[in-house]
């Protein structure tokens, strides 16, 4: 296990005060914060090397291909694929599953066709579906959930079963919810159906040491920000074969490998797929994020998730009138706890809490459909990583407490 | 000034605990329903028009204690009024809410809304204390032509963001 004492040194901003209280910061599901070394390599690239990749034949330009292509590789490492042409760079989670929507999408959905997702998808991972599924005739279905938020798994092969299931797409971690998905044994429901599997892991790769072979997927998403890297840098990992099959997504410079008055043949994997000047620093600095958690151990960042997990939900049963969603064990969670508390609105509770200089999400957390589900107008979400503490999470009880005062609510014993 | 004094005032958690005019009207002259789908916010006015004067007014709603204390001081505020007075008090706490800088002066008959002037100083709950307001404007332009109608529309505070007759009963 690592020592989160000598973690937090690296990120600056923990010492930030906000309201005059030190900041506890529990959304990191919504963005994770960034070590010196992370914001140091963003720096270092255009102190130092600053050059477009791909094409200048001079010494800046060198260096910085070299280390943009260099990330490629780890990030293929780092998840377990074997090759590193299926590394796609895009601007996020989202775009990499537009991506998939609209060049394999449109090119192997036909109408009667169904889309299986869940009822816990985020809306980047069911908006793209639901307009795919306009554009081409296609159905959606969706996988229930069972009471404690996690898949139903007889909805599931109900649903997947059914001859029509061209598509299976799955987020490996609820944002909303915290659940982990058995996201292997679903990819193996959609393939006996002779389905394609996408995986929505904006929530899983971060915290969770992850395997697309284990898997056994044949697209995998998600992106830098949520994992100590920078904004602006998403992946999508696809199968060659597939992903060599796909016409390429935007047209421009780079994808291409010829270019004539009327027509113009493309690049081949992984450039096909990146038109134009891709976000070079931050890719170079995402590298380095990849390195941070590596150093650390992705098994010891789930251990130390899953002790701050129980310890939190062990400390919120001491609360009266608080109603916590998704599944109770935290080996069956993310470092995520969505909650309401004495009746206090989340966005009031989100108000509050920063008063005390903590810093939750409130609202629906871009999954309206799942908020409706659950008949709720949204939940309050505490989110750990790697820099969190026992401590902060007592700070974040206390100032429950204090926000309970505010409202006029007596909900403590 | 720490944030009770500033935005969880006295008078708002009273009206937040204790919200005035809840219910439903059954066969009101309009009946309003105001969403603000990025936050969950909802709102339904039930609305009683007779010559120009509004006779009775019922809120029904689920939201923050901003929402649900701006909505039941509004009702309290508008109940007996004319239209044309509801209409400029509607104006007035408009203002009050989106002027940036300066403090709207309040006229001593609608001292109840200066309590939400702290609520200015934190800009992404504006849309939470103007949702009801902007719901009662909407009814009232609705009542003046289509008596009868009810009428549900989308909101993010500054824009209307869609809008449905959904029928003529």
């Amino acid at each position: 296990m690592f020592d989160t004492k000598k973690v937090r040194e690296d990120f600056p901003i923990l010492s930030r005060k906000v309201n005059g209280q030190t900041l506890v910061y529990l959304d990191n599901a919504a963005t994770s914060q960034k070590p010196i070394q992370v914001i140091d390599a963003i720096s270092q690239y255009y102190k130092e090397y600053n050059a477009n990749i791909h094409r200048g034949l001079h010494t800046l330009s060198e260096e910085a291909t070299i280390a943009y292509e260099d990330v490629r590789e780890k990030i293929a490492k780092f998840i377990g694929a074997r090759e590193t042409n299926s590394v796609i760079f895009t601007r996020n989670t989202t775009e990499a599953i537009n991506l998939v929507a609209h060049s394999w999408g449109r090119h192997n959905i036909l109408p009667g066709d169904q889309i299986v997702l869940s009822a816990m998808e985020h809306h980047s991972n069911l908006v793209p579906w639901q307009m795919l599924a306009k554009d081409r005739q296609a159905n959606l279905a969706f996988i229930e959930l069972t009471a404690d938020g996690q898949l139903d798994m007889e909805s599931a092969k109900k649903v997947i079963g059914s001859p029509r299931t061209k598509l299976v797409c799955i987020n490996h971690m609820s944002n909303a919810l915290g659940t982990i998905n058995p996201v292997a044994e679903i990819a193996k429901l959609a393939r006996s159906q002779g389905a394609t599997v996408l995986i929505d892991a904006a929530q899983s790769v971060p915290h969770l040491p992850t395997s697309v072979q284990e898997i056994d997927c044949d697209f995998l998403a998600f992106s830098f920000h949520k994992m100590l890297g920078p904004t602006g840098v998403g992946v999508l990992w696809g199968k060659p074969e597939l992903l060599e099959a796909m016409p390429p997504f935007l047209g421009g410079g780079d994808m291409i490998s010829a270019v004539w008055r009327d027509r113009a043949t493309y690049n081949e994997l992984p450039w096909k797929f990146e038109a134009g000047t891709p976000n070079i620093a931050d890719v170079i600095a995402s590298g380095v994020a990849i390195d941070y958690l590596q150093n650390l151990g992705m098994e010891n960042v789930r251990a130390h998730e899953i002790e701050l997990t129980e310890y939190a939900l062990k400390k919120f049963t001491t609360l009266n009138d608080v109603v916590i969603y998704g599944p109770p064990n935290a080996k069956d969670r993310g470092g995520v706890i969505s909650f309401n508390f004495a009746q206090v609105h989340p966005h009031d509770l989100g108000q509050i809490l920063n008063e005390s200089g903590i810093a939750i999400r409130a609202g629906h957390h871009c999954c309206q459909p799942l908020m409706r589900d659950l008949n709720v107008s949204g939940t309050a979400r505490a989110s750990f990583y790697i820099y969190n503490t026992k401590e902060e999470v007592d700070l974040l009880m206390a100032a429950l407490e204090e926000a309970n005062k505010v409202m006029g609510h007596v909900a403590f014993r | 000034m720490s944030l009770s004094d500033d935005l969880y005032r006295e008078t708002i958690l009273d009206h937040y605990h204790h919200p005035r005019n809840q219910g439903v009207i059954e066969h009101p002259t309009v009946k309003v329903e105001g969403v603000n789908p990025l936050c969950g916010d909802e709102v339904t006015l039930y609305i009683n028009v007779n010559n120009k004067t509004i006779d009775d007014v019922k809120i029904h709603g689920k939201g923050c204690s901003i929402n649900t204390a701006s909505g039941s001081i509004m009702s309290d505020l508008i109940k007996g009024k004319s239209v044309e007075e509801a209409s400029k008090t509607i104006e007035l706490f408009k203002s009050m809410m989106l002027t940036k800088g300066v403090e709207v002066e309040i006229p001593e008959e609608l001292e109840d809304l200066e309590c939400l002037q702290g609520v200015k100083k934190y800009p992404v709950r504006i849309k939470c204390a103007l949702l009801p307001w902007n719901t009662l404007a909407e009814g009232l332009k609705t009542a003046e032509t289509k008596a009868g109608q009810f009428v549900h529309f989308e909101t993010n505070g500054d824009h209307e963001l869609g809008r449905v007759v959904v029928n003529g009963g």
